[in-house]
C-alpha cells in the first residue's frame, strides 16, 4: 500500500469517526438550551430533570467530539502539506476564524456550563449552555465553508509565480452559496439526528412506563423538531443537489449512474455495475415505468433539460485537464446517495407518524418498542452524506485545481502511515467501547437514577498504591 | 499596511499564541501529571480535576488557534511543520485525545478499576504532550534537515521519530516536562485548600530542585547545540536572565506559602522563555540544518498580503473579545477547591 492511499483511509476514517458525533452535538446542544430555559421560565421540575438528563447525553457525546477533532484541525498540514501549501493561503483563513469565534466560545462556555451550576448567577449558567449551542454551529459554518470552497472554489486567483492559489475575495469565501447549502443540509441534519435519539430514548422508558411525563414530553418535542428538520435536510438536499449540477457536474451524473447524456434524463431506482464500478451492467430507470423527465427535474425543476452522460464530461475534462480518469467510484457515490436519501424520506414518514400517533396515548402501542431503533437511521444518513460529497469529488482534492495525488505529503512513508492509522485504529475503537458503554447506561438510567458519581466508599477506592 | 509589517504581526501573533498556551495549558498538564500521585482517595482526585476541569478545553484551544493561525498565516511553516514532526505529532494527538477523554469520563462509572485506567490516562496523556511539545520546540531551535522544495527529507524509513530523540531534543522535552509539573504543582497550592495544599506546597519544593537543574543544563546545551552566538535573531536583551531569575526566586515564595506569586514566578519563567526563543528564532521559523538557504523565514513561508490584512482584521476584533470572556471564567472560578463533596462537581 503506498502512502496515497492509506492517508485517504486515515483520513475518511477519522473524519467519518469525528461526524459519527459532530451532529449530534449540533441539534442536542439546541434541545437541553431549550429545555433549561423552559425551566427558567416555568420553574416545573421536570423540565429541570430534562434538561440534566439530556445534558448528560449531550456531554458523553460532546468530549469525543472535541477529542477527535483536535486530530482533523493537525491532519492537513500532517498527511496533505502539498495540499496545505497550495490552499492555505484561502482554506486556513476559515480554520483559524472557526478556531477564534467558535471553538473559544464552546469550550470556555462548556466549562461554565458544568462547572458552574450552583456557582455562577441562574441566568449566566442559562446563557452559557445558549452559547456552547451557537458555538458548535458557528464552528460548522467555518468549517463547511472551509469545504466548500474545496467543493466550488471562488474568489481565488492561482498566482504563476508560485503556483499556488491565493486569496483575493474574502467575501465571496464567506458567501460562498456551496458552503451556505452545507451548513442549511447540515445543521437541520444534526438537528434530525438528536430528535431521533430522543424518540428512540424516550421510547425506551415510555414502554416501561417510566417517567413518563418527562419522556412524553420529550418525545412530543422531538417528533415535532424532527418532522421540520428532517423536511429542512430534505429541502436543503435538493437544492444541494441542483448547485451540484452546475458547479460540479461529473459529481452529479456519477451519483446517478448516469453515462450517457440525454434530454429528458430518467432517475435510476436500480443500477448494478460491474466490479470495477465504472461499467454498468444492468439498471432500470423511471422511463421504465413511463414517466419521463424525473432527472432532469431533479437537476433543474423541469422534465426537460439536458442531463449530460459521465462519458460526455470524461472527454470533456481530457480536453481541459488533460489525460486522466475524472469519474469517481460510481458504486460509492450511486449507493451512499440511495442510503441517504431513501432514509431521509423514511425520517420524514416516520416523525410524520409519531405525530399523528401522539394524539392518543402512545405507552401502550405495541409498536413503541420498535422505536429504539430509529436513532440509526440519521446516522447512516449523515456518514452516507458525506462519503458521497466526498468520494464524488475524487480525483480532485479541490475541484478543478488541485488533484487528491498531488497532495499528500511526499516525505511520509508507508511505515508512517502502518503506525499512525493502525494507532487511530485501537485508539478510537477503544472510545467507541467507552463512550457506547456510558451512553447506554445513562440512556437506560433515566433521569432519577443515582449514577454513583461520587462515591462513598473511602482509601485506595481509586486505586491509588498508598 | 506593508507586506513586512504584517508578517512581523503574524509571528509576533502566532508567537502570543503559542506563549499563552504553554502558560495556560502548561499548569493543567502539569495538574494532570500530579493527578494519581497527589490525590489519594476519590474526593481528592477529583478535588484536582476539579481545580482545572471548567479551563482545559479553552486552554487547549490556544493550540488549535496557534495551529490554524499557522496555516492561514505561514502556510509553508504549517505544512513543514506537520508533516516533518509526522509521527511525534502522532502520538502528541494520541496523549491529548486519552487525556481529554478521560476528564469527562472518569468518574461516570464507580467501578475503581475504571476511575483509576482514566486518571493514568490523564496523567500519561499530560506527560506525552508535555514531552513530545519540549521536544519539538527544542529541535526548532537546534534545526531539522529540511530540503530546498521546503520539504523534511526523511532520512530513513521512519521519517521522524529517530530525527528528534537527540539529546538537545530530549532534554528540551524534559524541561518542559519538569517545569509543567512545577507550575502545575504551584496553581493546585493556590486552588486547593487545607491538608491538599500543603502536599501540593510540600511536592512543589522537591520539584524546584529539579527545575532548576535541568533549566540550567537547557540554557548550557543551548550555546552548544544551536547557533546563537553567530546567528542570532533579535537580541533578546535581559529576557533569558530575567526569566531564570524567576525560576530560582520561586523557592522564596514557595517556602512563604504565597502561592500565588509562587505560580506568577514560574508563569513569569514559561513565558519569558517562550519570549526568548521566538526573539531567537525570528524572522526563521524553521531552520534547515542542511542549508541556511532553504530555513523558512516569515517571508518566504507566508501567505499573500491580501490574506495577512483580512485576518489581522478579523484577529483585531475577536482576539480581545475572548480574552475578555477567558479572563472572566477565571474570575468567576477563582474560591479554592476544597476535597468536601457537597462542593464537588462530577
Ligand atoms: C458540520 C460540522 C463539523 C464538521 C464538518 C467538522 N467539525 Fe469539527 N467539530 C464540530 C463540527 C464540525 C463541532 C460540533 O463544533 C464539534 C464537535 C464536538 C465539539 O466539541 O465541537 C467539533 C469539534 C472540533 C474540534 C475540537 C474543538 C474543541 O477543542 O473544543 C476541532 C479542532 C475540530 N472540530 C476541527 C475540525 C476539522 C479540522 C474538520 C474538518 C475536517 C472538522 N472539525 C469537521
Ligand atoms: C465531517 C464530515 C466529513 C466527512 C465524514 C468527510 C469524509 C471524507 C472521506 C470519506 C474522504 C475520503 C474520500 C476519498 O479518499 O475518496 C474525505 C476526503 C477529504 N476531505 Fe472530507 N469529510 C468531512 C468533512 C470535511 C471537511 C469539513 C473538510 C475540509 C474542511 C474535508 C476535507 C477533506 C480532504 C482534504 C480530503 C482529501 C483526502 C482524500 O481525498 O482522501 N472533509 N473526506
Ligand atoms: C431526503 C433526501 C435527501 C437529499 C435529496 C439529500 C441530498 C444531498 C446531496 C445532493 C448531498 C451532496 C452535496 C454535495 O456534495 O454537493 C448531500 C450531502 C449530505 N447529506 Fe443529504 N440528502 C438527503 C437526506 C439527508 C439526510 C436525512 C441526512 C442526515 C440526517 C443527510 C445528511 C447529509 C450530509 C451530512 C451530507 C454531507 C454534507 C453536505 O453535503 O451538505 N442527508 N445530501
Amino acid at each position: 500500500m503506498d502512502p496515497i492511499t492509506l492517508s485517504r483511509w486515515q483520513f475518511g476514517l477519522t473524519t467519518v469517526y469525528h461526524f459519527l458525533f459532530v451532529p449530534l452535538t449540533l441539534g442536542l446542544g439546541w434541545f437541553v438550551a431549550y429545555m433549561q430555559t423552559r425551566y427558567y421560565q416555568t420553574r416545573e421540575e421536570d423540565y429541570r430533570k430534562m434538561a440534566k438528563f439530556w445534558g448528560k447525553l449531550f456531554l458523553i457525546n460532546f468530549a469525543i467530539g472535541v477529542v477527535t477533532g483536535i486530530v482533523q484541525e493537525f491532519q492537513f498540514g500532517m498527511n496533505w502539506s502539498e495540499y496545505s501549501r497550495y490552499v492555505g493561503d484561502i482554506f486556513g483563513a476559515p480554520l483559524a476564524i472557526e478556531a477564534l469565534l467558535a471553538f473559544f466560545l464552546e469550550s470556555t462556555f462548556l466549562g461554565v456550563w458544568i462547572f458552574g451550576e450552583g456557582k455562577v448567577p441562574e441566568k449566566v449558567h442559562l446563557a452559557a449552555i445558549w452559547l456552547v449551542a451557537i458555538g458548535s454551529n458557528l464552528s460548522a459554518l467555518f468549517i463547511l465553508l472551509a469545504n466548500g470552497w474545496m467543493q466550488h472554489p471562488v474568489g481565488y486567483v492561482i498566482n504563476q509565480a508560485t503556483g499556488r492559489a491565493e486569496l483575493v475575495d474574502f467575501f465571496a469565501l464567506i458567501t460562498n452559496p456551496k458552503g451556505w447549502l452545507f451548513f442549511w443540509h447540515t445543521i437541520s441534519a444534526g438537528l434530525a439526528t438528536a430528535s431521533f435519539l430522543i424518540l428512540g430514548v424516550s421510547a425506551y422508558h415510555i414502554v416501561r412506563k417510566q417517567n413518563l411525563k418527562i419522556f412524553k414530553t420529550s418525545f412530543q418535542m422531538a417528533a415535532i423538531v424532527g418532522l421540520i428538520s428532517s423536511t429542512m435536510v430534505f429541502l436543503g438536499g435538493h437544492t444541494n443537489g441542483q448547485y451540484m449540477f452546475e458547479t460540479q457536474p461529473m459529481k452529479f451524473s456519477a451519483i446517478e449512474a448516469h453515462w450517457e447524456t440525454s434530454a429528458p434524463a430518467a432517475f435510476s431506482i436500480i443500477t448494478i455495475g460491474d466490479l470495477s464500478g465504472k461499467r454498468e451492467v444492468w439498471s432500470f430507470r423511471t422511463d421504465q415505468l413511463g414517466i419521463h423527465g424525473v432527472l432532469s427535474f431533479l437537476a433543474c425543476n423541469n422534465f426537460t433539460c439536458e442531463v449530460r452522460g459521465v462519458n460526455d464530461i470524461q472527454k470533456e475534462y481530457e480536453q481541459k485537464y488533460g489525460p486522466g480518469d475524472y469519474i469517481p467510484l460510481m458504486v460509492v457515490t450511486y449507493w451512499t446517495f440511495r442510503f441517504m436519501m431513501t432514509v431521509g424520506l423514511i425520517m420524514m414518514l416516520v416523525t410524520f407518524l409519531f405525530l399523528l400517533a401522539l394524539r392518543k396515548p402512545i405507552e401502550n402501542a405495541k409498536w413503541m418498542k420498535w422505536v429504539p431503533w430509529v436513532i440509526a437511521l440519521p446516522y447512516i444518513a449523515n456518514t452516507s452524506g458525506w462519503i458521497l460529497t466526498e468520494m464524488g469529488r475524487q480525483p480532485w482534492i479541490v475541484q478543478g485545481l488541485l488533484k487528491v495525488q498531488d497532495a499528500v505529503s511526499p516525505n511520509l512513508t508507508t511505515m508512517d502511515l502502518l503506525i499512525s492509522l493502525i494507532g487511530y485504529t485501537l485508539v478510537y475503537g477503544s472510545l467507541a467501547f467507552a463512550m457506547v458503554k456510558l451512553m447506554k447506561k445513562y440512556a437506560i438510567a433515566g433521569p432519577d437514577a443515582t449514577m454513583h458519581e461520587s462515591v462513598d466508599v473511602t482509601p485506595a477506592l481509586v486505586g491509588a498504591d498508598d | 499596511m506593508s507586506y513586512e509589517f504584517l508578517q512581523a504581526l503574524w509571528f509576533v501573533l502566532i508567537a502570543v499564541l503559542w506563549i499563552g498556551f504553554y502558560f495556560l495549558e502548561g499548569f493543567d498538564f502539569g495538574v494532570g501529571m500530579l493527578l494519581p500521585f497527589l490525590g489519594k482517595r476519590d474526593e481528592e482526585r477529583r478535588a484536582i480535576i476539579n481545580t482545572i476541569g471548567s479551563v482545559w478545553d479553552g486552554n487547549e484551544v490556544w493550540l488549535l488557534t496557534a495551529g490554524g493561525a499557522t496555516f492561514a498565516a505561514f502556510p509553508h511553516w504549517y505544512a513543514t511543520m506537520f508533516s516533518g514532526f509526522y509521527l511525534p505529532l502522532f502520538l502528541l494527538l494520541v496523549g491529548l485525545i486519552i487525556r481529554g477523554i478521560s476528564f469527562e469520563y472518569r468518574s461516570k462509572d464507580p467501578n475503581p478499576a475504571w476511575r483509576s485506567r482514566f486518571d493514568w490516562m490523564i496523567a500519561i496523556g499530560s506527560f506525552m504532550a508535555s514531552l513530545l511539545l519540549g521536544t519539538a520546540f527544542a529541535n526548532l531551535a537546534k534545526g531539522v534537515p529540511i530540503g530546498a522544495d521546503m520539504n523534511y527529507v526523511s532520512p530513513n524509513g521512519l521519517v521522524t521519530t529517530l530525527g528528534l530523540l537527540n539529546p538537545y531534543g530530549l532534554i528540551g522535552g524534559l524541561t518542559t516536562v519538569t517545569v509543567f509539573l512545577l507550575h502545575g504543582a504551584n496553581f493546585l497550592g493556590l486552588k486547593l485548600e487545607g491538608e491538599m495544599r500543603e502536599r501540593a506546597i510540600a511536592v512543589s519544593k522537591k520539584l524546584y530542585i529539579g527545575a532548576v537543574v535541568i533549566t540550567t543544563l537547557l540554557l548550557i546545551t543551548t550555546y552548544i547545540y544551536t547557533d546563537i552566538r553567530t546567528k542570532l535573531g533579535i537580541n533578546p536583551g535581559i529576557t533569558p536572565i530575567a526569566s531564570y531569575a524567576a525560576l530560582l526566586v520561586t523557592i522564596y515564595f514557595i517556602n512563604r506559602k504565597m502561592e500565588g506569586w509562587a505560580f506568577i514566578m514560574t508563569s513569569l519563567h514559561i513565558v519569558l522563555t517562550q519570549v526568548t526563543f521566538f526573539t531567537l528564532m525570528f524572522p526563521r521559523v524553521m531552520i534547515s540544518s542542511l542549508n541556511p538557504e532553504w530555513s523558512l523565514t516569515i517571508y518566504n513561508a507566508s501567505s499573500s498580503q491580501y490574506t495577512l490584512t483580512v485576518m489581522s482584521i478579523v484577529a483585531l476584533i475577536f482576539v480581545p473579545i475572548v480574552l475578555a470572556y477567558q479572563g472572566w471564567t477565571y474570575y468567576m472560578f477563582r474560591k479554592r477547591i476544597s476535597t468536601d463533596k457537597k462542593t464537588l462537581v462530577y
